[in-house]
């Protein structure tokens, strides 16, 4: 399965995606999607598939003042770069999608993929994608005050879920810790740059031609620090505090994943003590002598009893999904966290190489000074 | 408090190491004709709760001193007072007084250790000690830092040709007891603001006066721009090593939070987590090192030129100043002369301001020149350790 390709075109969120893959009718093709859309094939899929306690990748968050700001076409650098960070987002979110095997079976994905148009998703402008994550959450959060506890029987689930908040946990102090990096290469940047500028008022006015012309030199030797310095914290922020971003949401989905089980669990508990309840009942007819109200329960039973099987069946079959799917998460998420780090730190040494190459260029000119 | 008392008892576990590495007039400047008939250097220092004491050694031929080596304590005030009792002495307005060394700073530090130990239960145990080895490395720089500032400042008085015989000088190197100068006190250092006020008022008339000599002409408008220049550059060499070193600090935390991730479990990412761990914790390390080598060559350089350079405008403030007394005495006589009045005097008062001027003015020019090859020697040592070492760390990261 290959890759999605978004670009921006003009300052409305419109993208356009271009696949190939097998099993659709052409080789490559590009369909052109707002933002919107996205949320929408989210919504769509997670209410289809997360009953199954499949983990639904979730998209980027809506974000107010970063799309007014494109919107109003304002050209400053703060714009540029949400509408960089939002394509990125995207991307990687399709790339999920596109790699859970059964998530690329859903027609609604193949749909996205293919129809020119389609129906604008209006549904989305009340709800974004977080205020959706949010509302399952405090859903299932509610109902499992109200409803029985779960005596889970499974350690393995236990454990695992335990392991996940943890996770969450570390890695949203990691991410803190890398905004702060963020910030403050953003704030080396702005000093490097004053500093060069300082630095070449002072070789002007030196008298001294060497020293002057060193000083000069100095002062673009800082200026490309700062060029270095800029690119550093892009890459900083693009690849590892978007990536731990990510990942903060999708443990945050698998924590959903566990929740719809527990759902499961109760919607079992529930059937089976309805079916008792019916039971009774039924016991007390037979007691009653009332005939007629028995078929009626007796027909209840037989529909409960069925019920029950179904729920459980139901459960079972959601620890499984949720054990494969918690399963291939990890091994997608050691996958991506090794190249995205690799990457990162190619990153900066390609940054330091090239850091060597400007103070062996100044080395001679400080020498020079008689 | 415990946590200060501790970094204080450490700190005389970390003075070892500092005495036993070679101190030499390392700093910023260079070129300082070191000969054998008076060498001086601070080969001992030990930093106490609120002042450091510098052990100041001297060698010395001189007929003057009784041995040929000898030692004593000193501390930063009497520093001070020597600086001020030049500044004061007539004989040396000639001269560009080597600016006094600042004084030791360790209040950020201090508040640092403070903040640490207050936070200490927050945090684990290894994030503690860590950052505890940090603030302990810093501290070691900053009383390095000044340890040199001080010493660069006795070499300067020993180097030049007729400081090194001011009586006080040799008191000051010599003298066993303690000094007892006091501080300024409150009424003293009220006396010196007013003072300093009306110099800079008077400074502003008297650099109206346009020279007669083109040299000194030039001089006085080249230091007036490059002064400023050093000022803004040092301000700005400062933030840009602050950024720097808060990037360094966040590198480390990153470490440490990788490490805690890669520990959680001995799956293959966990140690892959470590790894990259250790590689922050290696990056970080040297990040921290370039920032402090930045600190050392770049930042010091432009504040001790800045230092010197207004001394050099002192000398410059001193001989107009002597100009102007040297033209009032003239017009003096003039009218005097017109009233034969009190003509001698009046011939004498311009006579001593006529010789005071030319004195100055003879000396000036060749402080003037000094200063100049002074200055381009040290920014070419320093310029060049500092590319040098930007190298080093670089080459050292990519391996």
């Amino acid at each position: 399965v290959a890759v999605t390709n978004p670009e921006k075109v003009g300052l409305c969120p419109r993208l356009c995606s271009q696949t190939s893959l097998a099993m659709f009718r052409s080789k490559v093709f590009s369909v052109r999607r707002r933002y919107s859309d996205f949320l929408g094939l989210y919504e769509k899929l997670s209410v289809k598939q997360s009953l199954h306690g499949c983990i639904v990748p979730p998209p980027p968050e809506k974000s107010v003042v970063g799309m007014t700001k494109v919107k109003v076409g304002m050209d400053d650098p703060s714009s540029v770069e949400f509408v960089e960070r939002r394509r990125a987002a995207l991307e990687r979110y399709l790339q999920r999608v596109v790699s859970h095997p059964s998530l690329l079976q859903d027609p609604d994905v193949r749909e996205f993929l293919e129809r020119e148009e389609l129906p604008r998703a209006v549904s989305t402008q009340a709800l974004s994608g977080a205020g959706f994550l949010k509302m399952i959450n405090k859903a299932s959060d509610a109902v499992n005050k109200m409803t029985i506890k779960m005596n889970e029987s499974d350690t393995w689930f236990e454990d695992k879920f335990q392991e996940v908040e943890n996770e969450e946990q570390q890695l949203r102090k990691l991410q803190a810790v890398v905004d702060s990096l963020v910030n403050h290469r953003k704030e080396l940047c702005g000093s490097t740059a004053l500093f060069a500028k300082s630095m070449a008022m002072l070789g002007n006015s030196e008298d001294n031609t060497a020293l002057s012309r060193a000083l000069s030199q100095l002062a673009e030797v800082e200026e490309k620090m700062e060029q270095l310095h800029q690119e550093q914290a892009a890459s900083d922020f693009f690849i590892f505090a978007e990536l731990l971003a990510d990942y903060i949401r999708l443990l945050a989905a698998m924590r959903g994943c566990f929740d719809q089980r527990v759902r499961a669990w109760q919607r079992w508990q529930e059937a089976q003590s309805t079916l008792q309840k019916k039971r009774e009942a039924e016991a007390k007819l037979l007691w009653a002598n009332k005939p007629d109200k028995l078929q009626q329960a007796k027909d209840e039973i037989t529909e409960w009893e069925a019920r029950v099987t179904q729920y459980e069946r139901d459960f079972d079959r959601i620890g499984m999904t949720v054990r494969k799917e918690v399963l291939r998460f990890e091994k997608e998420k050691a996958k991506d966290f090794r190249s995205q780090l690799v990457k990162y730190l190619d990153a900066m040494l390609q940054s330091k190489q090239r850091l060597v190459k400007f103070w062996e260029a100044f080395l001679p000119e400080a020498k020079a000074i008689a | 408090m415990r946590s200060c008392y501790g970094l204080i008892c450490g700190c005389g576990a970390l003075w070892d190491v500092v005495s036993a590495l070679p101190l030499q007039p390392r700093a910023v400047n260079v070129d300082l004709q070191t000969d054998a008939t008076l060498q001086v250097d601070i080969s001992d220092a030990l930093s106490e709760r609120d002042k450091v004491k510098f052990t100041v050694h001297t060698k010395s031929t001189l007929p003057n001193f009784k041995q040929n080596e000898f030692s004593v304590v000193r501390q930063h005030e009497e520093f001070i007072w020597l600086h001020d009792s030049f500044v004061e002495n007539e004989e040396y307005a000639g001269y560009i007084i080597p600016p006094a060394p600042p004084r030791p700073d360790f209040d950020a530090s201090r508040e640092k250790l403070q903040k640490l130990g207050e936070g200490e239960g927050s945090m684990t145990k290894e994030e503690f000690t860590k950052m505890k080895q940090e603030l302990e490395a810093e501290y070691l720089a900053i009383f390095k830092k000044t340890v040199a500032m001080h010493e660069v400042f006795l070499c300067r008085v020993a180097a030049h040709p007729v400081l090194r015989k001011d009586l006080n000088f040799h008191v000051f190197l010599e003298y066993n007891q303690d000094l007892s100068v006091r501080g300024k006190n409150k009424k003293e250092k009220l006396e010196d603001f007013f003072k300093n006020v009306v110099k800079s008022a008077d400074g502003v008339l008297v650099a109206g006066v346009k020279d007669v000599d083109d040299f000194f002409e030039h001089e006085k408008t080249f230091l007036l721009e490059y002064h400023n220049r050093v000022k803004d550059a040092s301000a700005k060499s400062d933030r840009m090593i602050r950024s720097h070193k808060n990037a360094a600090d966040d590198i480390n935390r990153i470490a440490s939070s990788l490490y805690t991730l890669g520990t959680q479990d001995s799956t293959d990412l966990c140690k892959f987590f470590l790894k990259v761990s250790e590689l922050f914790e290696k990056t970080r390390k040297i990040e921290s090192r370039v920032a402090a080598d930045e600190d050392l060559k770049l930042a010091d350089l432009l504040k001790y030129y800045l230092r010197e350079s207004q001394a050099a405008k002192d000398l410059l403030y001193r001989r107009s100043r002597a100009l102007v007394d040297y033209e009032n005495a003239n017009k003096a006589l003039d009218k005097a002369r017109a009233k034969n009045r009190d003509v001698l005097q009046a011939e004498t008062s311009q006579q001593l301001c006529c010789h005071k001027f030319e004195k100055i003015s003879e000396s000036a020019k060749q402080e003037l020149i000094d200063f100049k090859t002074r200055r381009v020697a040290a920014f070419r040592k320093n310029l060049v350790e500092l590319a040098e070492l930007e190298l080093k760390h670089a080459k050292v990261t990519m391996t």
